[in-house]
C-alpha cells in the first residue's frame, strides 16, 4: 500500500547506487525483459485487469520501447509506482523508463536527473464535482475542500490558481488515486483535481459516474510523457523514437494491420520507418525492424489512443490537442529520415 | 598461611608491573585514548567517504542537492498547521509544520493510550468475569490487528460513513460531527482573560503544594486529607472565580455552515482522529499487557497484607499494588511510547499532514532532494526518541527510588 520503506531504503541507496550504471540498453538486453513504472491503476493510462494484464497509453509506450528493443510487446515487467514513488524509482534504477501519467515540468527535468523523452498525451489540471452542489465554474469552489493526489504537480497548479484568484481552499492529499476517488465519494472533499484526462478515467471509477460532472475549466498545462535517467543518450533516444514511431506511424497511415505489407510495398517514407530501407534501427543500436515491431505489435498512435482512451474505450475522450498537427491538434514527431 | 602469602606475591608483582619502565602504548590509560582516537578518525573518514562519494554521485547523475531548497516556496498549501502557513511559505516551514502536527498527534496518542492501556491492565485483575473478559478482548484484538488496517478502518470504515456537511449530527447546534470532521465552539481570551490564565497557573501550583503538605501531615499524625476533591476545587474554582471577577472576559466562536462547510470555531480533521484512535487503541493493547505484567510482579503477599490491615480493593489497587508495579511498567511504557512516535508516520496512508507526509512526502517529490529530506526526518524522529528515553529513564529513577 504505501512503501514508505521502500522509499527511505531508495532514497538511501540512491546516493550509493547512482555511480555504477551501464548503459541501460545492455541491462535490459541482458535482462530479457524492460522494467517499466506505471501508475497504481487509472483506467486508459495504466490499468491491471483481473488476469494481471496491464493496459492503457502509458502501459502502450512501455510497450513499444520493449517491441523495439527486445522484439515483443509482451516482454514488459510492470511497476505500479504512486506519484511520491515513481522519481526515487527511476533514479535508483529500479525502472528502466517511467510511463506514468507524468508531467514534463522544468524543475523535474533539470534538477531530479532525468529526461523527459516527449509527450505522449496533452493534458491540464481540471476539476470534478458532485453534481448536487450545482457549480458551474471552478472560481465557485472559495472555501471548499480538495481531494488530491500527493507529490503531483495537481498541487502546485492548484495552489496557483486559488490564489491567483484570491479564494481558499483545503487541500486532503492521498497517496494512492484509489483513496482520492474514496475521498471524494464520501464527501470528504467537495472537488477532485487532478489532470483533466485522469478526472474522466476517475469517473467511470464511481460508484454513481452521473453523480459527478467535470468542470470546463483548464488551469494548467500538464504534458504527460515518458521519463528516463539524464547520462544514457543512446537509451533516452530509443524511447524518445518509439514514441516517435508510432505518431509517425499514423501520419503515414501505418497501421497494426497493414504495416508488415507497407514494409515491403510502401512509399519510401514507409520503408525508411519500417527498416526495410536505411539505418534508423542501426543508429539506435536496434535491429532494423524496430519500428516495425511498434506498430505491428502496439499499433500506431490513433490505434493505441483510441483502444485506451477515445472512442474504443469507456472514457470517450476526444483527440484534441492530441490530434496529429496536420488534423488541428499538436502532435508532431520530427522527421524520421 | 600458604594462600596468604601468594595472594601477598601477586600483588608485589602486580605494582612492580605498574611501576615498570614499560612503553606508554602499554599503560591501559593511554591505549584507550588511542584506540578512542583511531576510532574517531576511522568513522570520520568513512563519513567523510559516503558522503563526499554521494555528492559526487548525485552530481554525475545531474540530481540537485545541498539544503539550499529549504528558503525556497514550497507552492503547495497544506491541509492542517499550527502555525499559519501559505504556499508562499518556504520548504523549512512545511518542516515545522510537520514537525507540529507529528507532535501534536504523538502527545495526543500518548495520553489516550496511557489511559486506555491502565484502565483495561487493570481490569484484567478485576474479580467480574465480564470485565475481566472485555479487557482480555480488547487486548487480543487490537494488538493483533495490523496498525495500518486499523487506521485505515477508522478512516474509511468508520468516520468517512459520518453524514455529510448539511447533515451533520450536531450537539446544541454548537458541536457538529459529520464526514469532514468535528466542529467545536473556540472560547476567544478579550481584554481581561490573562488573569484567567494566571488563576489556572495559580491553581496548578496550589495543587502540588497542597498535596505534599498533605502528605508531609499524614505522615506526621496519620490524619487524612481529601486531596482529590480538593484539587478539583482548586482547579475549578480559582479560574471561575476570576473569570467573575473580571466579567467573564470571553467570547465563544461557534461553528456555523456557511459555503461549503462549517467555518469559524475548532475543527478537528478527520484524518486528526483516525489517526489518534488507532494510534491509541493499538499502542493502549500492549501498554494493558505492560500493566497487567507490573501488576503480575508484585507477590501476592502484598494484596493480603494490605487486606489484612483493612484496605479497600480500590486503595489496595492505587495505594500498594500500581506504585510497585511501576517499577516494571516504566520501562515498557519508554519502548511504546517510542513505537507510537514512529507508528505516527503511517500518517501518510489517510492524508494527516504529519512530518513524513508533507516533507518526506510531498516535499521531497516536488523537489526531488530525497537524501536531504530523509536525512533531516530521520534526524527528528531520532530525537524524538532520544527525548521520550531521557523523560522516562527520569521518571524510572523516581519511581525506583520511591520505592525503597
Ligand atoms: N500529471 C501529474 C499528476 C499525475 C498523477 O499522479 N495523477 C493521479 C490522478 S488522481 C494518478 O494518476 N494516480 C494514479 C496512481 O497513483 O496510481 C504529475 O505528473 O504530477
Amino acid at each position: 500500500m504505501i512503501k514508505i520503506s521502500s522509499l527511505v531504503a531508495g532514497g538511501l541507496a540512491l546516493g550509493l547506487t547512482l555511480g555504477a550504471q551501464a548503459a541501460t540498453l545492455d541491462d535490459v538486453k541482458k535482462r530479457g525483459v524492460l522494467s517499466c513504472g506505471v501508475s497504481t491503476g487509472l483506467a486508459g493510462f495504466s490499468q491491471k485487469d483481473e488476469k494481471g494484464n496491464w493496459s492503457g497509453l502509458d502501459v502502450d509506450v512501455c510497450r513499444a520501447v520493449a517491441a523495439a528493443v527486445l522484439g515483443d510487446a509482451s516482454k514488459v515487467q510492470y511497476k505500479p509506482l504512486t506519484a511520491k514513488e515513481r522519481f526515487t524509482a527511476l533514479q535508483s534504477g529500479e525502472i528502466d523508463v517511467l510511463s506514468r501519467n507524468t508531467t514534463w515540468t522544468h524543475t523535474r527535468d533539470t534538477s531530479l536527473g532525468l529526461n523527459f523523452a516527449g509527450t505522449v498525451y496533452y493534458d491540464g489540471t481540471g476539476f470534478m464535482v458532485s453534481k448536487k452542489l450545482g457549480v458551474k465554474s471552478a472560481k465557485e469552489l472559495d472555501g471548499a475542500n480538495a481531494c488530491i493526489q500527493a507529490g503531483t504537480s495537481t498541487e502546485l497548479a492548484i495552489s496557483d490558481y486559488f490564489r491567483e484568484n484570491n479564494i481558499k481552499y483545503k487541500p486532503v492529499t492521498f497517496d494512492t488515486s484509489d483513496q482520492t476517488r474514496s475521498g471524494f465519494e464520501s464527501g470528504r472533499c467537495d472537488f477532485l483535481t487532478s489532470d483533466q484526462s485522469q478526472l474522466y478515467a476517475l469517473r467511470i471509477g464511481l460508484k454513481n459516474p452521473a453523480g459527478a460532472i467535470v468542470l470546463p475549466e483548464v488551469i494548467s498545462k500538464e504534458p504527460l510523457g515518458p521519463v528516463v535517467r539524464q547520462g544514457d543518450d543512446q537509451w533516452f533516444n530509443i524511447v524518445k523514437w518509439s514514441l516517435n514511431a508510432m505518431i509517425e506511424g499514423e501520419e503515414q497511415g501505418v497501421t497494426s494491420a497493414n504495416a508488415a505489407d507497407k514494409a515491403k510495398n510502401g512509399k519510401p517514407g514507409n520503408k525508411r520507418l519500417l527498416g526495410t530501407e536505411g539505418e534508423l534501427g542501426k543508429n539506435l543500436g536496434l535491429n532494423a525492424d524496430w519500428a516495425l515491431q511498434v506498430i505491428k505489435q502496439v499499433g500506431n498512435y490513433s490505434e493505441s489512443f483510441e483502444r485506451n482512451v477515445g472512442s474504443g474505450s469507456q472514457l470517450k475522450i476526444s483527440r484534441g490537442l492530441n490530434a496529429l498537427w496536420k488534423d488541428g491538434g499538436i502532435l508532431y514527431s520530427p522527421a524520421m529520415r | 598461611m600458604f594462600k596468604q602469602k601468594t595472594t601477598e606475591q601477586i600483588k608485589a608483582a602486580t605494582r612492580k608491573t605498574d611501576s615498570g619502565s614499560h612503553a606508554f602504548y602499554n599503560n591501559p590509560k593511554y591505549r584507550a585514548v588511542i584506540y578512542q582516537t583511531l576510532l574517531i578518525a576511522g568513522l570520520a573518514y568513512f563519513f567523510y567517504t559516503i558522503i563526499s562519494n554521494t555528492l559526487g554521485n548525485l552530481e554525475a547523475a545531474g540530481i540537485k542537492s545541498g539544503f539550499g531548497f529549504l528558503d525556497n516556496a514550497a507552492g503547495y498549501d497544506v491541509l492542517m498547521s499550527l502555525i499559519s502557513f501559505d504556499s508562499t511559505d518556504t520548504y523549512l516551514r512545511v518542516f515545522v509544520v510537520g514537525f507540529l502536527n507529528t507532535i501534536l498527534v504523538s502527545i495526543m496518542g500518548i495520553i489516550l493510550a496511557t489511559i486506555l492501556g491502565f484502565i483495561f491492565g487493570v481490569m484484567y485483575f478485576s474479580r467480574n468475569w465480564l470485565i475481566k473478559k472485555v479487557s482480555v478482548v480488547y487486548v487480543e484484538t487490537f494488538r493483533n490487528i495490523p496498525l495500518l488496517l486499523q487506521i485505515l478502518f477508522w478512516y474509511s470504515a468508520v468516520l468517512a460513513t459520518l453524514p455529510g456537511v448539511r447533515d451533520s449530527l450536531s450537539l446544541g447546534e454548537a458541536i457538529f460531527l459529520n464526514v469532514r470532521g468535528l466542529f467545536i465552539p473556540q472560547l476567544v481570551g478579550q481584554a481581561g482573560s490573562t488573569l484567567v490564565y494566571i488563576a489556572i497557573a495559580v491553581a496548578i501550583v496550589a495543587i502540588f503544594v497542597m498535596r505534599s503538605w498533605a502528605k508531609k501531615r499524614q505522615d506526621a499524625t496519620g490524619e487524612q486529607f481529601p486531596v482529590f476533591y480538593a484539587s478539583l476545587g482548586l482547579f475549578f474554582g480559582l479560574p471561575l472565580l476570576a473569570t467573575l471577577i473580571t466579567g467573564i472576559p470571553f467570547t465563544v466562536d461557534y461553528p456555523v455552515l456557511q459555503g461549503f462547510g462549517f467555518r469559524g470555531g475548532i475543527t478537528v480533521i478527520p484524518e486528526l482522529m483516525a489517526l489518534t484512535i488507532a494510534l491509541s487503541v493499538y499502542t493502549g493493547a500492549f501498554i494493558a499487557e505492560a500493566v497487567r505484567a507490573g501488576i503480575q510482579a508484585v507477590p501476592h503477599g502484598q494484596t493480603e497484607a494490605a487486606r489484612s490491615i483493612g484496605l479497600r480493593e480500590g486503595k489496595i489497587m492505587s495505594l500498594i499494588i500500581v506504585p510497585q508495579a511501576m517499577r516494571v511498567i516504566v520501562p515498557l511504557l519508554n519502548s511504546e511510547y517510542q513505537s507510537l512516535v514512529k507508528n505516527s508516520t503511517l500518517a501518510a496512508a489517510i492524508a494527516y499532514p504529519d512530518l513524513f507526509n508533507v516533507f518526506v512526502g510531498t516535499a521531497l517529490n516536488q523537489t526531488g532532494q530525497a537524501i536531504e529530506t530523509i536525512f533531516m526526518a530521520i534526524i527528528v524522529y531520532f530525537a524524538l526518541n532520544m527525548f521520550i528515553s531521557f523523560v522516562m529513564n527520569r521518571f524510572n529513577n523516581n519511581v525506583e527510588l520511591v520505592g525503597r
